[in-house]
Formats: structure tokens, C-alpha cells, sequence
């Protein structure tokens, strides 16, 4: 009964969570504050399910299941490095360096390389990476 | 010894991953996981020229720990700016974070830290490798955040790997 409760109310906080993180895709207002949203408003949701499902399984006698574990490692692994991309990817097209705040010494930013002129073509700036 | 089992934490890794993906604790699971975490490791030693020593994997355990705590602060931060603050309130900001880490791994998981916890996420790495680009979704005080990044995450790290 206890067990039901708590797996019922993991259940809707997981439910909360994402549909929050939904929200914040559609609500926040430019590409940057948007990866905020799903990276961090869903790691709850997604973990609270997870969590529900392993006692789910405990309780109806299936013993300790550990798929779940592997997935919330999985998706610890693959998220940030999602977003970095996404990032990337965005700075790389639509972010100017001028926007950014200095290296602190000295040199550009990785995906920035060099001072290139405003308008040059972002892929003459990765010919001459060391 | 060394030679038989060069990274003897990724040998328990192995075995552990290899006991979940089953589902099953068995003796003779845990046995095929471990000559799986043997060979493993023995056949991509090669590809990891310079890995780094583990100091002690009982920090690496009150690490996880600390950040999963503060993706749960994290996520409820998250959540409550979504729900409750206008846009036109929204103070994102560009913060840069200087690295005293050096070891790649370590700054890995430095970038991946500040992704999964309070209002950042690591968008880009300076070319010399010393300072990552935080972006922060709601700042007030940028150079805050890059001072808490620093003491929470960094000085654990800096522990952990060197």
C-alpha cells in the first residue's frame, strides 16, 4: 500500500518535471537559456520514473532490477555532452565573438579561432588549428 | 599485476556494467564480467596513453553524491525560474571560469558537472584549455558563479585527479 503510494507519487513528480522542462522549451526566449530547460528540468523527471520502475519491480517480486541504474548513468553521460554540442553548434553559426566575455589569457575561445573578420566563413577559421 | 590489469578501476566498471546489463547477480555472470573487465581494458590500453591516477575512489563517491544533490537543487531551480520568472526578468549571462585542472579527464568532467547543476551550462573551451564558457541562465552576479564553480566543483576535482 505504502510502497504504491510512494511509487504513484515518484510517478507524478517525474510527470511534473517533464512537462516543466517542456515548458521551458517553449517558453524562454532564445537557443542558450532554452538548453537550460531540457538538461536540467528533466534529469528529475526522467530519474524519478527510473526510480519508481525499480520499486515497481521490487514489489511485484522481481527482485532489484538494475537497468535503471545503467540508464541514469547513460543519460548522465550523454547529456551535458548533448548540450555541449547544441552550444557549439550555435555559437559556431549565430554567436559573434564580440559577444563573448574574454579567455582571461589571452588567446580565443576553441570554436572561435583567431580574430576572424566579421561575415568570413566559419570553417576558414579551422584550417589552421594546431 | 599492473600489466595484467593496467586500469584496475575501469576492470570494476566493466564487471558492474556487465552485471546490470544482465539484470542478473550470478557467479557465473560476475565471473564472465570480470573476464570481460580484464580483456577489456587490456585490448584499449593503448588509447589511453596518459589516463590519470585515481587518488582515492571514496572522494569520487562523495562527488557523484554531491552532484546528484545538486541536480535535484539544480532541477527545482530550474523548474521554479520556468515557471514563476517573466522572460523580461531573465538576467542570462556569457561567465568565464579559469581551470586550474589540467589532466582533459578531469575538465571533462568539470564541463559535464556544471551542465547538469545550478542555472550553467559549459558551452566552450578556451584554445589553450585554461578556461571553460559558462553559460548562466539566470546571473545576476556572473563573477559569483564562476567563484562557486571553482570552490564546489573544482577544488573536489582537483583532489580526485592530480
Amino acid at each position: 500500500m505504502i510502497a504504491e503510494i510512494v511509487i504513484t507519487a515518484l510517478l507524478v513528480i517525474a510527470g511534473v518535471f517533464g512537462l516543466v522542462g517542456s515548458w521551458g522549451l517553449v517558453k524562454l526566449p532564445d537557443l542558450m537559456t532554452r538548453l537550460h530547460a531540457p538538461t536540467k528540468a528533466t534529469t528529475v523527471g526522467v530519474g524519478a520514473v527510473l526510480i519508481a520502475s525499480m520499486a515497481e519491480h521490487w514489489r511485484t517480486g522481481g527482485g532489484i532490477s538494475f537497468h535503471e541504474l545503467l540508464i541514469t548513468l547513460f543519460l548522465f553521460l550523454t547529456a551535458p555532452i548533448t548540450a555541449h554540442f547544441i552550444a557549439k553548434a550555435h555559437m559556431h553559426r549565430k554567436v559573434a565573438a564580440a559577444e563573448l566575455p574574454a579567455t582571461g589569457s589571452g588567446v580565443a575561445w576553441a570554436g572561435q579561432d583567431g580574430a576572424r573578420p566579421a561575415g568570413a566563413a566559419p570553417e576558414a577559421a579551422s584550417a589552421d588549428r594546431a | 599485476m599492473r600489466r595484467l590489469f593496467p586500469h584496475p578501476y575501469l576492470t570494476l566498471l566493466l564487471t558492474a556494467v556487465w552485471v546490470m546489463l544482465t539484470n542478473v547477480l550470478s557467479a557465473g555472470v560476475v565471473v564472465f564480467g570480470l573476464i570481460l573487465g580484464t580483456l577489456i581494458p587490456l585490448a584499449t590500453a593503448a588509447y589511453w596513453p596518459d589516463r590519470p591516477r585515481l587518488r582515492s575512489p571514496f572522494r569520487v563517491a562523495a562527488y557523484v553524491l554531491l552532484v546528484i544533490w545538486d541536480i535535484l537543487v539544480a532541477n527545482v531551480a530550474v523548474a521554479m525560474i520556468v515557471l514563476f520568472k517573466p522572460n523580461r526578468a531573465l538576467r542570462p549571462a556569457w561567465v568565464t571560469v579559469p581551470v586550474d585542472l589540467r589532466s582533459p579527464e578531469a575538465i571533462t568532467v568539470l564541463a559535464g558537472t556544471i551542465t547538469m547543476t545550478p542555472g550553467t551550462v559549459s558551452a566552450e573551451l578556451a584554445a589553450d584549455g585554461r578556461s571553460i564558457l559558462v553559460h548562466a541562465l539566470h546571473a545576476p552576479d556572473p563573477s559569483g558563479v564562476a567563484a562557486d564553480i571553482k570552490t564546489r566543483y573544482e577544488r573536489r576535482l582537483k583532489e580526485i585527479f592530480e
